[in-house]
């Protein structure tokens, strides 16, 4: 996997519908992040510009993703990578989204 | 002319039912946060337009959302709910230990006095305040920690806790329950809390008169006279003339005493309502046949109120928190089921019609009567 540059970049994020609801945004959002672009600096940003989201995605205080939650790249399930593992260049290009999604559950 | 407007809580999205007084034709909102659960919604008494509501998923976990204009809209306040200190265990169902960890607000109880401070219940097992309307929330540890605790055990719906009553004349006097650890009160606002469950038979606990471990569903109280509490239990519908202190038995003739809601008539102390279920293994109507009860005389003489009522092939649910009473002069009663019906009287339960008939599983039901 490509390592994110440090600086300043622009990170495109789709959230699934409820969370698209609680946050009054439409399916993707653009992100500015400082830094390494990883996981936890995309959801700090997230966060940050959507602080309804915060709580919703992994736990306040440990900040362990909820479980159901899943976060896709480039066709690669991320979810059980490191949050301070970089994420793939095209993502922190904006070339490709960083997607949050909820897992397929229930019947 | 006064108006009535209802909160409907359901496990797909909020609902807000409005009518006039006469309560015959109603205007429908929603859905509030579609796909959502649901779990309730209140305003607070000194200002109706405030409505808080606990919104949740499985996925995302829990939202608190606050309308300050009536619930046309709302903005997400704090869903911080962080345990004081170390949380330490409960009984899980095996009986083992297990940490005490949040799930989900079952309950919201706005002060009596204050716009801004608000209670919550929540699973697992606990009481929250906050007092900046929503934004932050703080454990009333003192119950959790009173010593019982470690021995609390979920009920098959979880262990949450999912009534808060507060005293209008005594604020220091708050009374809560939970399933399945039973009734508690603290009379000196919080701080310290003892179980009030004497007089309790549960036969599904090893010591059926144990201090704590009883499936409490229900508890209502009438406003004017606080120290007497009316009970649903698990089975059994119970009365207290001392705050709690004691129970006493008053299922009298309802054909069943299992059940989930319980209420009490806005200007009769003495006139309650329950929805008796048939059984903890089958959790709809006896006969399929929907029947609220009321008793006039504080239990043990019900009568069956079925006019609009399904009286065939009904076999939904009504849940702990579906049932509300109105303040107008001829008091209104309402409840939800399962099925998606709401359901309301304009005169005391004595007739009935359904408001909607096909929302999803109604969670909660709350009144607001407006000038």
């Amino acid at each position: 996997m490509s390592s994110a540059t440090v600086g300043r970049a622009t990170v495109r994020v789709e959230l699934p519908a409820h969370l698209c609801l609680l946050a009054g945004v439409r399916h993707e959002v653009q992100l500015p992040v400082e830094g390494a672009v990883t996981q936890r600096s995309v959801l700090d940003a997230l966060e940050a510009a959507y602080p309804m989201l915060q709580g919703t995605l992994r736990d306040h205080t440990t900040q362990v993703r909820r479980p159901f939650i899943r976060f896709f790249a480039c066709e690669q399930d991320l979810s059980h990578l490191s949050p301070d593992d970089a994420l793939p260049e095209s993502v922190a290009r904006g070339a490709e989204p960083f997607l949050v999604v909820g897992a397929v559950a229930g019947g | 002319m006064s108006q009535i407007r209802l909160l409907v809580g359901t496990r797909k999205g909020a609902f807000i039912l409005t009518s006039d007084g006469k309560r015959k034709d109603w205007a429908v909102s929603g859905p509030h946060f579609a796909g959502w659960e649901m779990y309730h919604l209140k305003g607070s008494p000194v200002d109706p337009n405030r409505i808080y509501a606990s919104q949740s998923s499985g996925w995302f976990g829990q939202v608190v959302q606050r309308s300050d204009d009536g619930g046309v809209t709302w903005n997400a306040v704090g869903n911080k709910f962080a345990y004081d200190g170390v949380p330490g265990t409960h009984q899980w169902y095996d009986g083992k230990p297990h940490p005490w960890e949040f799930k989900r607000v079952w309950h919201l109880e706005p002060s009596l006095t204050c716009p801004d401070t608000i209670y919550a219940g929540i699973e697992d097992a606990a009481l929250f305040r906050s007092t900046d309307g929503g934004q932050s929330w703080q454990e009333i540890s003192g119950l959790r920690k009173h010593g019982t605790g470690p021995a609390w055990q979920p009920g098959a719906g979880g262990m949450c806790l999912h009534t808060i009553l507060l005293d209008p004349t005594n604020p220091e006097r708050i009374v809560i329950a939970i399933s399945a650890a039973g009734a508690f009160r603290s009379d000196d606002g919080g701080q310290s809390w003892k179980p009030i469950n004497r007089g309790l038979h549960s036969q599904h606990i090893p010591d059926p008169t144990a201090e704590v471990g009883h499936c409490v569903h229900h508890i209502a109280m009438h406003p004017s006279r606080p120290g007497t509490l009316f009970m649903q239990k698990h089975w059994d519908v119970m009365r207290s003339d001392d705050a709690g202190d004691q129970w006493r038995e008053v299922s009298g003739n309802l054909p069943t005493d299992f059940g989930f809601v319980i209420d009490v008539h806005a200007h009769e102390p003495e006139t309650v309502y329950v929805v008796p279920i048939k059984s903890d293994s089958e959790h709809f109507p006896l006969e399929g046949k929907l029947r609220v009860y009321r008793s006039r005389s504080g239990g043990n003489e019900w009568e069956p109120l079925t006019r609009g009522l399904p009286q065939d092939n009904c076999y939904v649910n009504v849940l702990r928190d579906a049932m509300a009473v109105d303040s107008l002069d001829s008091c209104g009663v309402y409840f939800g089921t399962t099925g998606g019906q709401v359901y309301a009287s304009a005169d005391s339960g004595d007739h009935w019609q359904v408001i909607v008939h096909d929302l999803p599983a109604v969670l909660s039901v709350e009144a607001q009567t407006l000038p």
